[in-house]
């Protein structure tokens, strides 16, 4: 059985790289077809993966774990707003309003905290590393935020220096960490294309 | 030119794999990954668990490439941590690799002959969105006795909170991500970051084997032919050579 995933799925890559690189009207039917099973699959892992959080949160209330309260609020909230997405569809105001008056104020406020976090991380970084890296990194972290802040006076003087050439240096070092990341992925796929690395069927 | 350098990394991998099978090579130390493999150790003899955090990379992506380098360093540690009184726990923001990540520590557990002590709970999908994924997933690191966070794969600011939180528990921090915006928080907030490729270095640094030793090899030549090409390009510019 083992063997036979594998086989599937190496068969599967192979053939959806060729399509890439080949354009030969059979290849490119089998590499859409297989993409478009690869979404109804993962469409699947959703609820899959619901049920798993589902199931976690209830072990927890049945456990009387710590917070377990909050696995209840959760399970509530979750069966309410897919039974009513089921019988009214996701375009009903009535579910819209679920995510428009929940969702996106408690991620606003979330995103609001974060900005306190990087701050307090910033100055804790000084106690926790000082080294010449370090400086750099949070001198340019400020330079870039005092170039890009709108103030009542308009642009700051100089501000063009810092966006120009401070922009040019993060731009090189940004695409060399991208080339390094690309490279990095490219024989992670390599690994998995070969069957060496095996993160389905159990091996 | 892509398919020569797909054929050429391909080549160039069976081949130093086969070479490495034979030759084991010496990796440089990362600070990070030696701090991780003692956390594994500690881990283990004190009853607290790991907590390895795969980000929120979606397998259809190219942001999927980091999240399977997770999975690969995810494999090696749940075999060696699979006996421990605590299991380590897995949480992930995409559905489909939260289910890669529960058969990748079922493997483990197999492989160190304890697939008895599997239990499907230990791999989470914590949220889908990335604040609700961050939300899910602090409140893991908070009760569970948690002694170091792994956190390697995609993840956007909201790695930011994850770190604050680890922090709070007064647990290591072992941090990789493929996005800037989280590399960047991630080296303001850990001991010893992670940079750029370093994260596709996992698997070697905890003994996943001749493949992935043979992976950074062929990353080294790589990016030496790129550096270059780089050189050459520039040149033939500075020259005025049309490219």
């Amino acid at each position: 059985m083992r063997v036979l995933t594998a086989a599937f799925a190496i068969a599967a890559g192979v053939i959806v790289l060729l399509g890439y690189f080949f354009q030969v009207e059979q290849l490119e039917l089998l590499r859409l077809r297989l993409i478009d099973w690869a979404i109804i699959i993962a469409a699947m892992a959703v609820l899959v993966g619901i049920y798993n959080l589902a199931a976690v949160q209830l072990e927890k209330i049945r456990a009387r774990q710590k917070g377990s309260i909050y696995g209840v609020v959760l399970l509530l909230s979750l069966g309410i707003t897919f039974v009513f997405g089921l019988l009214l569809g996701p375009n009903n105001p009535f579910v819209n309003l679920a995510v428009n008056a929940v969702i996106v104020p408690v991620e606003a406020s979330l995103m609001a905290i974060l900005a306190v976090t990087l701050i307090y991380a910033s100055i804790r970084l000084f106690r926790r590393r000082v080294d010449v890296m370090t400086i750099l990194f949070l001198l340019s972290a400020v330079l870039f935020l005092l170039a890009i802040m709108p103030t009542p006076f308009g642009a700051l003087p100089g501000n063009w220096i810092i966006t120009q050439f401070g922009g040019m240096l993060s731009r090189g070092g940004a695409r060399g960490l991208l080339l390094g990341i690309s490279l990095g992925t490219l024989l992670t796929g390599l690994r998995i294309l070969f069957g060496i690395d095996r993160p389905y069927g159990g091996n | 030119m892509a398919l020569g350098l797909l054929v050429l990394a391909a080549v160039l991998l069976l081949a130093l794999t086969l070479w490495r099978r034979r030759s084991p090579g010496v990796l440089r130390p990362i600070d990070a990954y030696e701090r991780l493999n003692r956390s594994v150790g500690l881990a283990v003899e004190n009853g607290t668990r790991l907590h390895i955090s795969l980000g929120r990379g979606n397998l259809f992506t190219a942001r999927g490439g980091s999240a399977f380098a997770g999975l690969a360093m995810l494999r090696r540690l749940s075999e060696r941590t699979s006996v421990s009184d605590r299991p380590p726990i897995v949480t992930s923001g995409d559905a489909p690799l939260t289910i890669l990540s529960q058969d990748t520590l079922q493997s483990g557990y197999r492989a160190a002959g304890a697939e008895d002590q599997y239990r499907f709970s230990t791999g989470r999908l914590t949220g889908l969105s990335p604040f609700s994924y961050a939300a899910g997933t602090m409140p893991i690191m908070h009760d569970e006795n948690v002694s170091t966070n792994v956190f390697i794969g995609d993840f956007g600011a909201e790695a930011g909170l994850l770190t604050e939180e680890s922090d709070r528990g007064n647990s290591n921090v072992i941090a990789a991500s493929d996005n800037l915006s989280a590399q960047a928080i991630f080296y303001a907030s850990s001991q010893d970051p992670l940079i750029g490729e370093e994260l596709f270095a996992a698997g070697a640094y905890v003994g996943a084997g001749a493949s992935h030793e043979a992976s950074l090899n062929v990353q080294d030549i790589l990016r030496w032919l790129i550096i270059l090409a780089i050189l050459i390009g520039a040149g033939l510019t500075i020259m005025g050579a049309p490219i």
